[in-house]
């Protein structure tokens, strides 16, 4: 596993390094997301576990709005190595990671979906579990659980008009 | 056994004009559950495929930021829903990482136990269904008769058939007794001639070959780029299994093997899961015999496990603890950190990226479900394979649509 010297002098020195049980995290500013995620692919990461994002609207002493999080495998070894990548609107776009592990590309689509990330580049950016028409981001913290009405308010087809 | 030499035909274009467009699902037989696949087929060939999901989603990840710990696993009971203790397990597994409980050994065996009568749970139908969907009903009765007995297994520990909500943090809803475990016991016993017979009728059947063989080919390369794992990953030759990579529960006790094939393609994945059945009932025997005696829930950290019923009724401490652990204004002190923490489901490797906030409800729980994964890879598979082959190909995978969408 890379070291957090290595890691910095690879892509620069703003990089933070946490760890909780046995997870170790590195966060890593948006613009370097991609560089690093690149890195690590190379450094033997060969498995993009999950990924997925967090909203830190109502989270105590947060500092940013979202993080986009990827839990990184090496499959040869067993090691971990979370990737924490913050983001603030209005600035909502990541560079897709399916060119380097084809696996992201739903786990890209259901974040858009949920949280309104844009990974740029992505093949197919689509909404995957919410409908096409659907506007709003549910998973976000200021969207109401009981939602916004959507429900009530779907077409009726009756049996004459269809 | 090298990899499989693939079935499938060249494709040559996706937009060509005399391509036509097959529906297929959402409510189909073969599909088992509720999802759709576009289909563009050249005659029978199938050029590509699109899916579509989302016909199930509930906002399981939404209501889990609402419900406490102990009440969440309700939900996550209804993901995978034909091995739904395996998910329970999961899930507790990691709020257990989150608020550093160690649980007692007594525990960890009977979690072990119920882990594995999952993986026989949902192997048994998975290959079922798939024997079902290329024209072998008796394979499935045969395996459906046994799932009814672990629904005995389950509804004797917990009270209910289906859906259990037996595991609590730090501990299970209640201790099982020794009549239990005889009848574990026997039923492993029951189990392996059961075994011999679904090999003696699918293994070497010939329709059943020609069906499975060559199709829907993964080479280990695809497999971990495409973030694969489970039973579908082992059958291709990837070896990688979290009981044994990274042990959690009784695991690193006991002793199985982890079961790999190299053809990657449907008959191969039809193999690992027979052979990971056996392995199962392997580890359910050693584990049946060696449970230890104990206590079943955590005794260290008594603000977060309902306590017996005597104390209940008997002392003011235990009456005072029931209070603060059952109010939904009280609860128990969790670490403001997040963690991410996943065990091997029959299916795969489920994981929860849990984010706590202090309060005893996940502010984020984030699953990883193996069937989102593995069905994303659909496309891949069937490209250039006859239209029979889809309902081949999805058996294999073992799509649950309730897991897939949540």
């Amino acid at each position: 596993m890379p070291s957090l010297e290595e890691i910095r002098a690879k892509v620069g020195a703003e990089i933070d390094e946490s760890s909780f049980r046995d997870n170790r995290r590195v966060i890593v500013p948006a613009e370097k997301a991609f560089t690093l995620l690149a890195w690590l692919k190379e450094q033997g990461f060969n498995m993009l576990v999950d990924l997925t994002a967090v909203d830190y609207l109502e989270y105590p002493k947060a500092v940013d709005r979202f993080h986009v999080v990827y839990v990184l495998l090496n499959v040869d070894s067993g090691e971990r190595l979370v990737v924490k990548t913050p983001l603030n609107p209005p600035e909502l776009d990541l560079p897709t990671v399916t060119t380097l592990w084809k696996g992201a590309d739903w786990m890209e689509r259901e974040v858009y979906d949920m949280y309104g990330i844009v990974f740029a580049g992505h093949p197919d950016l689509r909404r995957i579990l919410m409908p096409d028409e659907f506007t709003a981001y549910p998973l976000r913290k200021d969207y109401p659980r009981k939602g916004y009405g959507e429900r009530h308010n779907f077409p009726v087809i009756t049996r004459s008009e269809s | 056994m090298p990899l499989a030499v693939s079935d499938a035909a060249e494709v040559d274009s996706v937009d060509q004009e005399y391509l036509w467009t097959l529906n297929f699902g959402p409510q189909h037989p073969a599909t088992h559950t509720t999802l759709r696949l576009v289909l563009k087929l050249d005659g029978e060939k199938v050029v590509d495929a699109v899916p579509h999901i989302g016909y199930l989603h509930s906002g399981f990840e939404k209501l889990g930021e609402d419900l406490d710990f102990n009440q969440y696993v309700t939900i996550v009971d209804r993901m995978n829903y034909i091995s739904p203790m395996a998910n329970e397990i999961a899930w507790h597994h990691t709020v257990e990482k989150l608020l550093g409980i160690e649980l007692t050994p007594r525990c960890k065996y009977l979690r072990t136990i119920l882990a594995e009568l999952m993986r026989l749970h949902d192997h048994l139908l998975c290959v079922g269904a798939q024997a079902l969907d290329l024209g072998a009903f008796t394979a499935f009765l045969y395996g459906f008769t046994q799932r009814e007995k672990i629904y005995d297994l389950a509804e004797y520990a917990s009270g209910q058939r289906f859906h259990a909500s037996y595991t609590r943090v730090g501990g299970v809803m209640f201790d099982v007794n020794a009549d239990w475990a005889a009848q574990v016991k026997r039923f492993t016993e029951g189990f392996k001639p059961v075994h011999a017979e679904l090999h003696r009728l699918l293994t070497r059947n010939r329709i059943f070959i020609d069906r499975c063989k060559g199709i829907g080919v993964l080479t280990p390369e695809d497999a971990i780029n495409m973030s694969v794992t489970g039973p579908l990953a082992r059958a291709s030759g990837v070896v990688r299994d979290l009981r044994k990579d990274e042990p959690y529960l009784a695991y690193a006790d006991l002793d199985f093997k982890v079961v790999c094939a190299k053809g990657g393609d449907v008959y191969s994945r039809y193999m690992v899961r027979m052979a990971e059945m056996m392995e199962s009932i392997k580890i359910i025997e050693q584990a049946i015999e060696n449970i230890p005696a104990g206590p079943v829930n955590v005794d260290s950290v008594t603000d977060v496990v309902l306590p017996t019923k005597p104390a209940v009724y008997r002392s003011i401490e235990g009456l005072i603890q029931h209070f603060e652990v059952l109010m939904p204004n009280r609860g128990f002190p969790v670490p403001t950190d997040e963690v991410y923490g996943a065990t091997e489901s029959p299916n795969g490797e489920l994981g929860f990226y849990l984010v706590g906030d202090g309060s005893n409800r996940a502010y984020r729980c984030r699953t990883r479900p193996p069937s989102y994964i593995h069905f994303s890879i659909f496309p891949h598979l069937i490209r250039g394979h006859q239209l029979s082959d889809v309902v081949a190909v999805l058996g294999s995978l073992n799509i649950i649509a309730a897991e897939l969408d949540r």
